[in-house]
């Protein structure tokens, strides 16, 4: 038996997510006795390919296909393989694509799907995997009933791990049935390098304690020196100081890096939800009392004004003597 | 067009969490239930395209025991035209998905309008299990949307970018923050309306569960936080080198 892993890239390059994903599949196949086969969509080199052996895929399927493929149709491609090669675990990262494409293997499977894994199952039989609900109060062991199990992975949640093996490539064409498309993708408008919020280790973010736009040049200044993504509570984002995209907690995006810096963010019920997956937390805020200190690792009481100079200051020793 | 959006019932986020005696289930006393955030804004949008004449009628629908009539009528009060409300308490998100088709193969829906999430189980899959069962095109990580004519115009958010996309109905559209930046609120005169609206309720189909919730417990309590003096911040960069080892 297998486990599928759909394996996405962006301009023929693949994501770190993938990288991940692989990482873990191979984990599982460990633990399962099972082979890795990674799916790839799209125009992607040999050489990049081979980079998925490096994490463990044995098998990697690439389907050489350079239009667009409207969500349905993209599901009904993943159901075909995995009738296929007979794989019994199918793996998505839990972003935006996998969330799109998940669902709709899972309907065509009658499999089990749980979202937002961050580890290995507890289990194999009955097969049972953690996850955190309630937005994020609350630790569930969710089990899968079901003989296709469908499962998507928390981004930087297993962490990416090599594991060479001998690889064989096969590249295919479309071979399943697909509908005729009722969408079209007109334009596509990227952010050139810009670390994404969604994959980034390192995240610095800014509340209304920063007090307005015109301050988030030093937020920025760390953000570039730890190789961070930037991030912001919800009304900085409906003030319209920072774009929606880095909006994070209930109503925005769950994030889960290696370190979230909090400047200025009194840590609401609803901004935590969206951040308590952290491994670290580390605050700074002028209010001893603020809600933020009981979810933080480590806190500054005082200004952010004063703090960020400083911190700046030592992350450019420390990249210094790196 | 008609616009179904899809209403998950969910405790309010502020109110404390217990888990209940069997381990499987949260205490659901003293909940205080509320509109799913992302539901919400879905249903904001579809009365925002309502009131510029695009959408002829916005109904909402919820799978869910009785008690989530308070939230329906709540979404009825905000605006909505009808509700639909299949009457059972869901095991997993194949149930609600299984349900919610059951409908849209009963009465057709142009646009079907899904949250990004549920704030209870964080599932984050009814929507495609529906758009999948009812084998319908879908576009997720929704951030805009508009119709023009026949056409919708649906800006979808990727990572490090956005999308533009034009499609035909049906669709499923599972949206995000940036569909409606702030959600409606019920005026008076809607309160005083949604008594009469019509809030249909129908009986469940039957399915196997899926996924099953084997137990849920609390998260190990944080540590205590370690502080470091406001004139030493740069202490901290150390710290997180050397102790905690995150950069
Ligand atoms: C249904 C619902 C959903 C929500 N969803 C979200 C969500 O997804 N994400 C989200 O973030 N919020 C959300 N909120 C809002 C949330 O409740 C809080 O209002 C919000 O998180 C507060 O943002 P803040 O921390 O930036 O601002 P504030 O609460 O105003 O906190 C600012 C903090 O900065 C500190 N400060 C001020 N000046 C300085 C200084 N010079 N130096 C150091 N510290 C300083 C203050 O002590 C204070 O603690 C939601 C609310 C509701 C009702």
């Amino acid at each position: 038996m297998s486990i599928l892993v759909y394996t996405e890239n962006r301009e023929g390059k693949f994501k770190k997510q993938s990288f991940e994903l692989v990482s873990y599949a191979h984990a599982l196949a460990q633990l399962a006795g099972r082979e890795v086969i990674a799916l790839s969509v799209g125009e992607v080199a040999d050489d990049e390919l081979k980079q998925l052996g490096e994490y463990g895929a044995s098998r990697i399927i690439a389907i050489d296909y350079s239009g667009h493929l409207e969500s349905r149709n993209f599901s009904k491609l993943i159901h075909h393989w995995v009738g296929a090669l007979g794989p019994d675990i199918v793996l998505f990262a839990d972003n935006n694509t996998g969330k799109s494409l998940a669902g709709g293997v899972a309907a065509r499977l009658k499999a089990g799907v749980v979202s937002g894994v961050s580890g290995l199952p507890i289990s194999m039989e009955p097969f049972i995997l953690s996850k955190m609900v309630y937005t994020g109060k609350v630790n569930a062991q969710i089990q899968i009933n079901t003989h296709h199990k469908v499962v998507l992975l928390a981004g930087n949640s297993f962490g990416v791990h090599t594991n060479p093996v001998t690889s064989i490539i096969e590249h295919h064409n479309i071979v399943a049935e697909l509908a005729s498309p009722s969408s079209e993708l007109l334009s596509t408008e990227m952010q050139k390098g810009k670390i994404l919020l969604s994959e980034a280790e390192v995240v610095v973010s800014g509340g209304r304690g920063m007090k307005g736009p015109e301050n988030w040049g030093p937020i920025e200044e760390l953000a570039g020196l730890l190789g961070a993504a930037t991030a912001c509570t919800r009304p900085v984002s409906d003030e319209g100081w920072r774009p929606h995209t880095e909006h994070v907690g209930q109503t925005g995006k769950v994030i889960n890096p290696n370190i979230y810096f909090a400047f200025g963010i009194s840590g609401a019920i609803q901004h935590v939800a969206g951040v308590s997956r952290s491994k670290v937390i580390v605050a700074v805020n002028k209010d001893p009392e603020a809600a933020i200190f009981s979810v933080a690792d480590y806190g500054i009481v005082g200004d952010v004004n004063q703090a960020l100079p400083q911190l700046i200051a030592a992350a450019k020793t420390l990249k210094d003597n790196a | 067009m008609k616009i179904l959006v899809c209403i998950s019932n969910v405790p309010d986020t502020t109110t404390r969490i217990a888990i209940g005696p069997d381990g499987k289930s949260i205490s659901t006393a003293g909940i205080q239930w509320i509109i799913n955030p992302w539901d919400e804004l879905a249903l904001t949008r579809a009365l925002e395209l309502k009131d510029v004449g695009r959408v002829t009628e916005v109904v909402v629908a919820n799978v869910g025991p009785t008690l989530t009539e308070a939230t329906l009528r709540k979404a009825l009060a905000t605006g909505a035209d009808r509700a639909l409300r299949v009457n059972t308490e869901p095991t997993d998100a194949w149930s609600v998905a299984i349900n919610l088709a059951e409908l849209i193969k009963n009465e057709a829906f142009d646009v079907i309008l899904c949250g990004i999430e549920s704030s209870d189980h964080n599932g984050s899959v009814v929507g495609g299990l529906l758009a999948g069962i009812l084998d319908m095109n879908i576009i997720s990580s929704v951030s805009g949307l508009d119709i023009e004519g026949d056409t919708l115009k649906v800006q979808r958010e990727i990572a490090g970018g956005k999308e533009l996309h034009e499609t035909s109905a049906p669709v499923v559209l599972v949206v995000q923050k940036g569909i409606a930046l702030a959600p409606r609120i019920p005026s008076m005169r809607g309160i005083m309306m949604a008594r009469t609206k019509p809030l249909l309720t129908s009986d469940p189909v039957s399915s196997e569960p899926m996924t099953a919730t084997a137990q849920l417990f609390m998260p190990k309590a944080k540590g205590a936080c370690r502080m470091v003096d406001a004139e030493n911040a740069g202490d901290l960069i150390r710290l997180l080198h050397e102790e905690a080892k995150v950069i």
